[in-house]
């Protein structure tokens, strides 16, 4: 389970002999160890990946979680106004299951609560809650006939991040670590971030299996990046051991491992002494990542007034950027607070206040370092919300239901078309009208544009090839620039 | 006699081709053979060569699934694929160049070639070669091995007769010399005593252990000391880790909101069953059907919670009989991969694609584990979920069983007096209404001054007197409310049935004198069991408490049943005895019955992984057709079949493997052996991996003294980095840390927490599903946490702590930290490289003492305030350095 030497021992000792001092040792084997594809030195992929050029070096991907409301945020539909109130038509729900929460109650529909504009040369209409959305729609491709299998939150989730709806296979962030490889040397390649509304309205937990590596080795998972103490577990040194006096006692130790390796001659040992250099760089990356204080004041103005707050979705935002910027090749972001059953005309407003303008600066930011080009950013739910209400529907405490059966996701960068938007829903913003997008598509879609045919990224595990796609999965050629 | 043996064997393959139920009668016996592929010029051998290249290539569409079955062909079967088809014979023994499959597998046609290109697999130049020389050769199937009995394979020749040092190395050298490699010497005692120490204890040895064994010249002294180890309390805590592993075991449901059940007593079960050499069988037994074994012992419906350890979902939304279905699935998996070494999840939706399981097969034995009461519903205040039992001594059990007897008495008693309360009570009405005072009551009923007790000065209350007399006792002190005069003003049968509780109620508890008695008799018999039970844990346990009809699922989902099933085993394997009442005890039995093929194979595998790190088959949760074929065949068969016939005797299979000369030998690594076999699958050296976290953490407890050597118990809560439960679960779940002597308990009793692991263990299981092969990485990550994590700082510093106290010289020191965690003294090399680097600490530490002392603070044991800190605090930097060397953490 740990990469192959490409050098043996006698070479590397050879260099050793040739009087190569310890940490360019190092440094040198870490090369060789981790002789990459891919400019920057980090893990390799598996040979033959990626199998043609890819559009996408990194990808953003920002899971809003609970499912966002498409019909009060992308997905306009003016025509509704006159349905206010009435109950959804039989042939448009054609019997298909509802959450417990609403199939007892009679299906009224509640149009938009909120207006939409048109903006940008597209002509796309965006709700009024997300004016910064509005500003970057050009560079944006929304897909308004995304669909999923899954009602309720966690297996959506699951389902999304690992192509099954059952906890156990590897999350789309491995598959990409394993069959590319890494882009640094000094950062894991696969990083989580996670926030949530201010209300903490909603009590969906991100499960460490949304990010796990499945039956994949455990190095692909993604590693967790943690708003309050340490980035990283176990990242700071301990009170009383300087970074000066690490380096020195790193370097000690790599000593040691040497003398052990020429003993013992296992190459797991040249590994370990590659991995614990990784581990100092990372100990000094992680923080510098972290820390925003060198960004500067317009950077943060356009990620909007929360940005230095810790653990909320702007900063998370930025930091995102500032990963990508150093090589992490997956970047997901999870965000709470979108399960508007009861909460549509109170908290929803705030949750798009909160989350607008961190999203379009990231696109824009991106796009003023040049960076949008080969980064694709994603934004959407595991699901979105019913057409009818849930609850009294002229009441504050109104809301909508799980949505799977047609909701809309944006993309950008990446390789993607920019400004367009592609298929979508009935009038009633119900089902799906034309131009399907199913989970499997959506993955297949990600990987094709990471240069992977998605049918040939697979890991044999008891017996059987799995793959991120199941056994299903279409390319949406429609999206691709 | 290898030629002879094929021959043999050829002949029965043809008699009776390797369809599944030739599988279960064939003798075929395997001759000796390599593993590696084979020369062009040798015998092809079909379980070797061939069945993992059809199976991986052609089986998904040709084999035993009948719905994914492409063409009406089959490839698995020789019958089918040798029949004459139109546009020709698949296969004909013999001929190659005339055989069907064989052309299209070799035909350059897009269209015409197998497998297709939208499969995305091809073969290699060289397995096309084998098969062509394989059909040259006539064809021959052969059963898939694991699906046939093992038997007792003789002990092979070898030519170097002095190396073997039991029937183990006959087999591991037969093999090596037919590779023309020879083993490697055997380690140095110091290896010796460690890596035993390790593999059996999980614990380094101590300085004295060492001692002892150094100094104990007798022939015997490995075996001794094997001896000594197997006896060690710590070896049920070492061996238990993996089969907790197996067994999904955690502290938590799972789920939303997680909440915590108290599994750990089974836990413990585990670990003395291990401890006190439980027979393999017997441990089986009673973990898939203690609870209905006649006459079970506590222990053994104890032991049934193994099928309990699955995660649980009390979601708000979830449904109560998909819960409950989704557990029942688990049962299966967890059985089937822990015990047959099979996955057979594929056939929880269509027939095995690669294995001849059903879909049918699956729910047969789906069925077994569907008769549980458990509901799937109930809420979860408590982790726990019915049905459960209290885990107490039996006498304790019967004092709350007699306890409960005198509640449902006491109840019985309460509730007979019921029809004569009522008359009371309305009698007080009449009496009452006519007085207009509720509080006076009428003159027959003299105060009490005593509150109302079942026995209050001679007079027992809930002895039925004269009934109005004696019950309708004064209302001290509280006046009915206005609400209650009102009602009792109305003509009962105008009172509404909310009305009338009221009343009774208010009657009930605050007038009748009986009613009260008895009602807190009641209660307190209640009270009384509940403070009893309340001192012993709940556990969750089996039971076949329903009836319920089995139906195969339609891709396993709950609302979905297809055809009803009974309970039964899987085709391909034995059946069960006849006679048997067909229930889980009896597919427990079948399990261990010496005629299963592959319990016995598959246990001693997991062994062997234990200590070689790698089983005989690599795949030890897959010895389907799809698993890696065993490196050593005939020796897997020889452990297997001796395991059966010892009784299952699992320390004795254990002392067997760790005694042969092929685990004694010194694992370094040439770059010879590197070369000739990377992953060491011929054993021509020892095995040599890191130690799994679990383990490294203990080891760091013990070779400080740190280690609290206390036996199971609930579990504990260590060091942990602040905010990490709180972080997952928003701010819901806080990580109350403990402190004291559950700071230094072994890592198998850390709280498990399923929804985010202890974060000081890496690489684990992440205990939702059943896990039988370790995961071994090696990852920056691992490193921050031995370098970082306070356990190792505190314990670098509590190790230096004491060796300062007893030793003069900084060589002497650093010759003892050594010896604690590496069981040798430091090298002058390694000397060279860490006395200087303690000279700079002490520089360091010396011009900025309170940084010394920042570094001690690290833990929360007492720092020896009799050092110098800066000394202290250069050593326990130094020590943490040396905690972290490869070798420290790895087994050799």
């Amino acid at each position: 389970m740990t990469d192959p030497l490409s050098i043996n021992r006698r070479q590397f000792f050879g260099r050793a002999a040739a009087g190569i001092g310890t940490a360019a040792l190092a440094t040198l084997l870490n090369r060789d160890l981790f002789a990459a594809p891919t400019p920057g030195g980090g893990a390799r992929g598996l040979p033959g990946f990626p199998n043609f050029v890819p559009t996408a070096k990194r990808v953003i991907y920002m899971l809003m979680s609970g499912g966002p409301p498409h019909i009060d945020t992308l997905d306009y539909k003016p025509q509704l106004a006159a349905y206010y109130g009435k109950e959804l038509p039989a042939s448009v729900q054609m019997g298909q299951r509802l959450s417990t929460m609403t199939a007892g109650q009679k299906q009224l529909v509640l149009p938009s609560i909120v207006p939409f504009q048109r903006y940008g040369k597209s002509g796309t209409w965006i709700s009024d809650y997300l004016p910064h959305l509005g500003s970057v729609v050009d560079d944006v491709c929304f897909i308004k006939s995304m669909s999923s299998t899954q009602v309720n939150h966690a297996p959506a989730v699951t389902f999304f991040l690992t192509g099954a709806e059952q906890p156990g296979r590897p999350s789309i962030g491995a598959w990409l670590s394993y069959g590319l490889g890494s882009l640094n040397d000094n950062l894991p390649t696969f990083v989580v971030m996670t926030s949530r509304d201010r209300e903490n309205s909603c009590g969906q937990l991100f499960f460490d299996h949304y990010w796990g590596s499945g039956f994949l080795p455990g190095k692909f998972q993604g590693v967790k990046l943690r708003s309050a103490g340490d980035p990283v577990l176990y990242l700071s040194d301990p009170p009383g051991i300087t970074r000066p006096m690490r380096r020195e006692l790193l370097s000690d130790l790599d000593k040691l491992n040497e003398l052990e390796y020429a003993d013992a001659g296992d190459p797991e040992i040249a590994t370990r002494i590659a991995q614990y250099e990784m581990a100092y760089r990372m100990q000094a990356a992680a923080p510098e990542l972290a820390d925003l204080s060198s960004e500067s004041k317009s950077t943060l103005d356009m990620y909007g007034p929360d940005v230095l707050r810790p653990g909320s979705f702007a900063g998370n935002c930025l930091r995102a950027r500032r990963l990508a910027e150093r090589g992490v090749r997956y970047v997901q972001l999870m965000h709470a607070g979108w399960d508007h059953h009861k909460n549509l005309r109170t908290q929803f407003k705030i949750q798009c206040k909160d989350t607008d303008q961190p999203a379009a600066a990231l696109v824009k930011d991106l796009k003023q370092r040049g960076l949008l080009d080969d980064t694709l950013v994603i934004w959407g739910g595991e699901f979105g919300r019913t057409v009818f209400a849930q609850g009294d529907l002229s009441s504050k405490s109104t809301g909508r239901d799980h949505h799977p059966y047609c909701y809309t996701i944006w993309m950008a960068g990446g390789g993607v078309k920019p400004g367009i938007s592609y298929g979508a829903s009935d009038d009633f913003c119900y089902n799906v009208a034309h131009d399907p997008v199913g989970v499997h598509d959506f993955q297949a879609t990600l990987m094709h544009l990471f240069g992977i045919d998605h049918e040939k990224l697979t890991f044999k595990f008891q017996g059987r090839r799995f793959r991120l796609t199941d056994v299903e999965g279409q390319v949406v050629k429609g999206i691709l620039a | 006699m290898r030629n002879h043996r094929l021959w043999k064997l050829g002949k029965i393959a043809a008699l009776c081709i390797g369809t599944v139920v030739a599988a279960q009668t064939a003798v075929a016996q395997f001759a000796l053979a390599p593993a590696t592929a084979a020369s062009p010029s040798s015998q092809i051998r079909f379980n070797r060569d061939i069945r993992p290249i059809l199976s991986d290539t052609c089986f998904k569409c040709h084999g035993f699934d009948r719905k994914a079955r492409k063409a009406d062909l089959r490839l698995d079967v020789a019958e089918e694929a040798f029949k004459p088809r139109k546009g020709g014979v698949p296969i004909v023994p013999g001929h190659p160049e005339t055989s069907e499959a064989y052309l299209r597998l070799t035909s350059t046609d897009p269209d015409m070639r197998m497998p297709p290109p939208e499969s995305h697999l091809t073969l290699t130049a060289e397995q096309m070669q084998r098969i062509r020389q394989w059909i040259a050769q006539g064809a021959i199937y052969e059963p898939h091995w694991a699906f046939i009995a093992p038997k007792d394979s003789p002990l092979p020749a070898v030519k170097n007769a002095s190396w073997p040092k039991n029937p183990i190395d006959r087999f591991i050298l037969a093999r090596l010399e037919e590779e023309g490699l020879s083993p490697s010497p055997e380690a140095d005692r110091r290896t010796l005593i460690r890596r035993l120490s390790l593999d059996l204890t999980g614990l380094a040895p101590t300085p004295s252990d060492v001692a002892a064994f150094l100094a104990d010249s007798s022939a015997d002294a490995y075996e001794k000391l094997v001896d000594r180890l197997l006896a060690s309390p710590a070896y049920g805590e070492r061996m238990a880790l993996e089969w907790l592993d197996a067994a999904r075991y955690a502290d938590t449901n799972g789920y939303q909101a997680d909440p915590t059940r108290t599994m750990w007593p089974w836990r413990d079960w585990v670990i003395n069953a291990m401890n006190q050499n439980m027979p393999f069988d017997q441990f089986a037994v009673d973990q898939i059907a203690g609870d209905l074994i006649p006459g079970a012992t506590t222990e053994q419906r104890l032991a049934s919670g193994f099928n309990r350890n699955h995660p649980y979902n009390s979601e708000g939304g979830a449904i109560a009989e998909e819960v409950r279905v989704t557990n029942v699935l688990d049962r299966v998996d967890t059985t089937s991969t822990t015990f047959l070494g099979l996955t057979i999840g594929c056939a929880k939706c269509h027939d095995h694609k690669f294995d001849p399981i059903t879909q049918k097969d699956y729910y047969s034995l789906y069925a077994y584990f569907n008769q549980c009461s458990e509901s799937g519903g109930e809420s979860q205040s408590s982790g726990n979920v019915a049905p459960t039992m209290i885990d107490a001594p039996d006498p304790e059990l019967a004092k709350i069983a007699a306890l409960r007897a005198e509640q449902r008495k006491a109840a019985a008693a309460l509730a007979a007096a019921l029809p004569a309360i009522d008359a009371a009570q309305a009698e007080w009405e009449k009496a009452a209404n006519g007085t207009g005072s509720f509080m006076l009551l009428p003159p027959t009923t003299a105060p009490s001054t005593q509150p109302a007790s079942p026995s209050v000065a001679g007079h027992d209350a809930t002895k039925p007197e004269d009934e109005a007399a004696s019950s309708n006792g004064p209302a001290r002190g509280v006046d009915p409310s206005a609400e209650i005069r009102r009602v009792l003003a109305l003509d009962v049968k105008k009172r509404s049935a909310a009305e009338k509780a009221s009343v009774r109620e208010y009657y009930r508890t605050n007038v009748n004198a009986r009613f009260k008695a008895l009602n807190a008799a009641v209660r307190a018999a209640e009270k009384a069991a509940n403070d009893l039970e309340g001192k012993y844990p709940r556990v969750m346990v089996m039971d076949d408490a329903t009836a319920r009809k089995t139906h195969v699922l339609f891709r396993g989902q709950y609302d979905k049943p297809l055809a009803e099933v009974t309970s039964n085993t899987p085709g391909v394997l034995p059946p069960l005895p006849t006679g048997a009442e067909n229930n889980r005890l009896a597919l427990a039995r079948w399990l261990v019955d010496p005629g299963n093929p592959l319990t016995a194979r598959v246990i001693v595998n997991r062994y062997w992984q234990t200590f070689f790190g790698t089983g005989i088959v690599k795949t030890s949760d897959d010895f389907g057709t799809q698993g890696d074929p065993p490196s050593h065949p005939e020796l897997l068969d020889y452990l297997a079949h001796r395991f059966i016939s010892s009784g299952w005797d699992v320390k004795a299979m254990q002392r067997l493997i760790v005694c042969s000369a092929a685990y004694r030998q010194s694992s370094k690594v040439t770059p010879d052996l590197l070369e000739k076999d990377p992953a060491n699958r011929l054993l021509a050296r020892g095995a040599r991996f890191r130690l799994s976290s679990f383990l490294i953490r203990d080891q760091a407890l013990a070779a400080s003294g740190l280690l609290v050597a206390k036996l199971g118990g609930p579990p504990v809560k260590p060091y942990q980095p602040p905010g990490v439960w709180e972080d997952m679960s928003l701010g819901k779940i806080t990580y109350r840390q403990d402190h004291g002597e559950s700071l230094y308990r072994r890592s198998i009793y850390t709280f498990w927490r399923r929804t985010v692991s202890p974060t000081s263990m890496f690489d684990v299981s992440a205990r939702t599903v059943c896990t039988v092969r370790p995961s071994r990485t090696n990852t920056p990550l691992q490193a921050l946490a031995l370098e970082n994590d306070p356990t190792y700082v505190e314990a670098a510093r509590v190790l230096s702590q004491e060796l300062l106290t007893q030793t003069s010289t900084p060589a002497q020191t650093l010759d003892g930290v050594f010896e604690r965690l590496l069981v040798r003294d430091a090298t002058a090399t390694e000397a060279k490289v860490l006395l200087p680097a303690l000279d700079r600490l002490e520089g360091e530490y010396r011009a900025d003492p309170p940084r010394a002392l920042q570094l001690l603070g690290v833990g929360e044991s007492p720092r020896d305030p009799s050092i110098d800190p800066v000394t202290l605090a250069s050593w326990t930097a130094l020590v943490n350095t040396v905690m972290n060397m490869d070798e420290t953490i790895t087994k050799e």
